[in-house]
């Protein structure tokens, strides 16, 4: 345990690097907040307010780390819609109304956090959160982009607004437009800075995020005019930011009376849902890029960010989410404690308090335009693509979230995506019994392997969106330097929404140290050639048979067997006759070899094995990975086992332990069995004990010219096969070494 | 009861004196019969074979034919015939000849990985007065029995159910015994939320696993050393729900033969609510014996 003391200097030796970081965040953080605010048809300061207010408690209450709190972008397109909507299109009293619910969010969102119910957060298929952010991201720039072109009197619903884009284009050209002609031009330039500030590789030109840029350009601009220029402004006031003269002593009062009617109700659960969904991906995405490898504690981060909303709704702010692009620019600066979160709020009342003559000069198609690219990145089509390279049913649950969300509204555009995937998963299974009978069924089991710590989870039925709390619940109880092997075998159905959170968990144990793994899958029949497509024991499609799509495992085997400078193939070959003499298999019927790793110009091999015991196939499906070495001359037959092992021991006749002379502790240490006591002795040479003695444990048998080692009645981890090659080669060389011809001429003497 | 019996005479006495089977005329028939004649052979007990439904001439060739290569001693074997609903007639006619294990086969259903069993074996199984073996495939031919999978929850009836896993995996020369101690999420108490909690939940679960082996060790030492002799005993703490998981690892361990308590009195809520050994009787991972 650390001791407050070095906590203490720690906190202050960083907190340089952090106050710097809460700059930089602010200088984003400023412009996305006016923009936001506009966009949502909110006083523009109400987006400061929420930034200032979210910074400071949630620094203070959190449980998170390098997080930056602030007005979100997923929220635009729900306060918009409740800001014209609920004083039926009188826009302050429907701001103030949408205070009062983003009063009563906030305590719902504490409720949540106290409940521990950030887990409702993972009943949310992937794909359709993903669509839900594409729609949101297609409605901001569908709505922005008009505003971006100097065109503020553009209304409608989405679909209308994205068909009337061409319109605002052309009539930039009209006569009549010519008053709001800079105001355009100063909004397609910010773009422009958006779209190639990444572009543009100068130390010191990127030390400015380009928000700031555009914001430091258009105040240049207005400053030209006002001191060199004999012409004024060429922007009308109508399109400058108004920031009220009396930011910090006259707060609008929310309004409650309209809490109980069902458009208000609606808004609330509609701001709640989508706030708690935005922080949630946001602090998982975040944790990624911890550098101190932190956990954080959702639960406690959503009370706080309630708390931070309550407080900003009662003093005229929106609500407060945690972002994740402004979290990653942190990150980037070298925040490392929520103290960066503390400081972006006081830059910011700064820049209000100092320069509230500035922010009024900025235009709004300037902010428009930084918003019309953040929607753009929301929405990029790339998404879409990628979407459909996961499976063509990830695409239409993606496109129908979408539409969805589009024609309808937020809340029931998710809803529609988590129906989609529902029936999809009906019709990839060909059941509904298999989700209906299985799905309270708790169906994950945990539990540490004795040989070396190894946690092993597995999982039974069906693994979905639907039951993936249980699987995370379990596996969040594993501290990530642990090695984890996550089993599918006995999983009917796996979905994407699980298969990318385990993705997510891969990297994490990576980062700690730990292994992940997940097996099982090999097997599993896919939709699609990536990585993380569904995979369903039902076969989903013809073109993708087993082993032409490969499993993440089976891609780490790849590169295991290109590590080694070895051959990999994950093609089943059905001849396993050489297998059969194997005291192992033999009463054992093996079905298959598969997932082999093999060099030309060694004696020793890796595959998986498929078997089953007895001809009672359907009841004992197994799966194990052994390694051969094929042995150019004959050697004794015989199994080697450590005692206490007793999986691996056979009562045969004839066999019997046999103890070798000058090696007591290897005798008392494993069992070794076979028949010709005398040709075992003289096989087991010092050199061949000491192996075994100082290297880890396989169990070994001999069937005269091969051997066979392994160790679990699993297929093993990347990890342990790593280990085991290692070992193979090693073993090969120590028993090539063995000389053969001697030990056959000294037997034949004792016979003689 | 018995149990203490068996102790103090050692192993030469059984435990199961009369096993009881309720036939039906299904193409499972030559198998239950040929499943229940190795057991009587294994413990060395006497056999009652009931078969609800009317006496034919055919039906009684039948059976006569496939328990004739077995033996001819009547007092060993015993026919019934009797008419009513097979529920209460089995659990009746077990009660009356003192049965003390009844064995039913379950059915495959869907696809052949899993396995169900009927209202009827599972009626049986909730009231049945005796001990119950629940085969997941009865087949002709006999199936080794390596690795006995035995419950080591935190019941009364554990230690009984423990002791008789031992006397059961001698007679049916079993290799290896794990003793499995389910840990729920209730009992570590601990919510996993970040680092901190992590710690303190992976302590709590130390220390339960601690506690837990410690009294199945006491039980474990109570078990006479001639039981003992000859298997390997493993101790396994596994993190799930209780009764469920239990049946998931021995699935996964590819273990031969389940032995569960008896479950106390069941209501009609607990088949809403399954629990224990209900979730078993609703996917039976592999043979189970639930001893009464």
């Amino acid at each position: 345990m650390k001791s407050i003391k070095t906590n203490t200097s720690g906190f202050l030796s960083s907190l340089p690097k952090n106050i710097f970081s809460g700059f930089v965040v602010s200088l984003i953080a400023l412009p996305l907040g006016l923009g936001l605010a506009l966009a949502s048809e909110a006083p523009p300061i109400s987006g400061i307010i929420a930034a200032i207010v979210g910074g400071v408690i949630v620094s203070v209450f959190g449980g998170s780390n390098v997080t930056i709190a602030g007005p979100g972008n997923g929220l635009v397109v729900v306060l918009l819609g409740a800001i014209t909507t609920l004083a039926n299109g009188d826009l302050y009293q429907g701001y103030l109304f949408t205070l009062a619910a983003i009063i009563c969010s906030g305590v719902l969102m504490i409720l949540i956090g106290l409940l521990r119910l950030g887990i409702l957060g993972d009943f949310f298929p992937s794909s359709a959160i993903q669509g839900m952010l594409a729609a949101i991201g297609i409605s901001i720039f569908a709505k922005q982009f008009h505003v971006m072109l100097a065109n503020t009197g553009a209304k409608g619903d989405t679909i209308s607004l994205l068909i009337d884009i061409p319109n605002s284009i052309v009539s930039l050209f009209s006569p009549e437009f010519y008053p709001l002609i800079v105001a355009a031009a100063v909004g397609i330039i910010s773009l422009l800075i958006m779209v190639f500030y990444g572009k543009i590789r100068n130390k010191y030109f990127q030390l400015v995020p380009a928000p700031m840029w555009i914001v430091l350009l258009v105040i240049g601009l207005s400053y030209y005019y006002e001191f060199f220029s004999s012409e004024t402004y060429p922007i009308d006031d109508s399109l400058l930011v108004q920031i009220p003269n009396k930011v910090f002593s006259s707060f609008p009062s929310p309004d409650f009376s309209s809490i109980f009617q069902l458009k208000f109700i609606g808004v609330v659960v509609a701001i709640t849902l989508i706030s708690s969904i935005e922080s949630l991906l946001s602090i998982k995405a975040v944790d990624k890029l911890d550098p101190d490898k932190r956990r954080s504690n959702a639960n406690k981060d959503l009370t706080a960010l309630g708390i931070a909303s309550i407080v900003s709704g009662f003093i005229g702010g929106l609500n407060v989410v945690t972002v994740i692009a402004r979290s990653s620019v942190n990150v980037n600066n070298g925040g490392s404690n929520r103290s960066a979160n503390f400081f972006h709020s006081v830059f910011l009342i700064l820049f209000v308090v100092l320069f509230q003559d500035q922010l009024s000069r900025i235009p709004l198609t300037a902010l428009a335009a930084i918003l019309v690219y953040t929607g753009y990145k929301l929405a990029a089509p790339r998404n879409l693509k990628d979407a459909a390279k996961i499976g063509k049913e990830q695409f239409v649950i993606f496109s129908a979230t979408i539409i969805g969300t589009i024609t309808t509204n937020l809340i029931s555009g998710i809803f529609i995506g988590i129906f989609t995937t529902l029936l999809i998963h009906f019709i990839l299974n060909k059941s509904i019994m298999l989700f209906a009978r299985n799905l309270f069924k708790p169906n994950v089991l945990m539990f540490k392997e004795e040989v070396n710590g190894t946690y092993f989870v597995g999982v039974k039925n069906f693994s979905s969106f639907l039951n993936y709390y249980r699987l995370k619940r379990n596996l969040d109880s594993i501290p990530e330097d642990s090695d984890v092997v996550v089993d599918f075998s006995y999983c009917d159905f796996v979905d994407y929404t699980v298969q990318e959170s385990l993705f997510g968990y891969q990297e994490t144990f990576q980062r700690k140290g730990g292994s992940f793994e997940v097996t099982g899958l090999d097997k599993h029949g896919t939709a699609s050639e990536h990585p993380l497509a569904v995979r369903s024991l039902v076969s989903i499609s013809r073109k993708f048979k087993i082993g032409t799509n490969l499993t993440k495992r089976q891609e780490d085997l790849q590169k295991v067997a290109n590590d080694f400078s070895w051959n990999y193939s994950p093609k089943k070959q059905e001849d396993t006759t050489a297998l059969n003499n194997f005291l192992f298999f033999k009463i054992k019927k093996v079905k298959y070899i598969y997932n082999n790793i093999f060099n030309n110009d060694s004696s020793v091999e890796i595959s998986d094995v498929e078997f089953s015991e007895g001809e009672f196939i359907a009841r004992k499906n197994s799966r194990t990975t052994i390694l051969t070495i094929h042995l150019k001359k004959e050697i004794p037959i015989f199994t080697l086992d450590r005692e206490g092992f007793i999986e691996f021991v056979y009562k045969i006749a004839g066999f019997k332990d046999i103890s070798i002379e000058d090696h007591p502790d290897f005798s008392k240490r494993f069992f070794l069995l076979g028949e010709h006591t005398e040709k075992i002795k003289l096989f087991f040479t010092n050199e061949l004990v000491l192996f075994f003695e100082s290297n880890p444990y396989y169990h070994i048998e001999s069937n005269g010219n091969t051997l066979l080692l392994m160790r679990k009645e699993r297929v093993a981890s990347v990890k342990e096969i790593k280990a085991l090659l290692d070992y193979g080669i090693r073993l090969e060389k120590v028993i090539s070494q063995i000389d053969f011809d001697e030990i056959l001429l000294k037997s034949l003497q004792i016979k003689s | 009861m018995f149990l203490d019996h068996t102790i103090l005479s050692g192993l030469s006495d059984h435990k199961f004196k009369t096993i009881l089977i309720g036939l039906a005329f299904s193409p499972n028939l030559k198998n239950n019969v040929y499943e229940a004649m190795r057991m009587v052979d294994f413990f060395d007990s006497k056999l009652i074979l009931v078969h609800v439904g009317s006496k034919t001439k055919e039906k009684e060739i039948a059976i006569k034919e496939l328990t004739s290569g077995f033996s001819d001693d009547t007092e060993k074997v015993k026919i019934i015939w009797r008419e009513g609903d097979p529920v209460d007639v089995i659990i009746k006619t077990a009660n009356e000849n003192k049965a003390d294990l009844i064995m039913l086969g379950a059915t495959p259903r869907e696809d052949f990985l899993k396995f169900y069993i009927g209202s009827i074996a599972r009626k049986i199984t909730r009231n049945a007065n005796c001990s119950v073996l629940l085969l997941i495939k009865p087949s002709e031919d006999l199936r080794p029995c390596h690795h006995v999978v035995v419950n080591g929850l935190k019941d009364d009836k554990t230690k009984q159910t423990i002791l008789a896993a031992f006397e059961v995996s001698q007679n049916l020369g079993a290799q290896q015994i794990t003793v499995v101690e389910e840990i729920s999420q209730q009992e570590v108490q601990v919510v996993v939320e970040d680092d901190k909690s992590l710690l303190k939940s992976i302590k709590r679960k130390e220390q339960i696993t601690k506690k837990e082996h410690l009294r199945v060790q006491d039980i474990l030492n109570e078990v006479p050393e001639e039981f003992k002799s000859g298997i390997h005993i493993k101790t396994q703490p596994i993190f799930g729900k209780r009764g469920y998981s239990i049946g998931h690892y021995a699935r996964v361990k590819g273990a031969d033969l389940l032995i569960m308590n008896a479950p106390g009195k069941t209501t009609f809520w607990d088949r809403i609510f399954p629990h224990d050994l209900e979730h078993i009787l609703t996917e039976l991972p592999t043979d189970v014996l639930i001893i009464r």
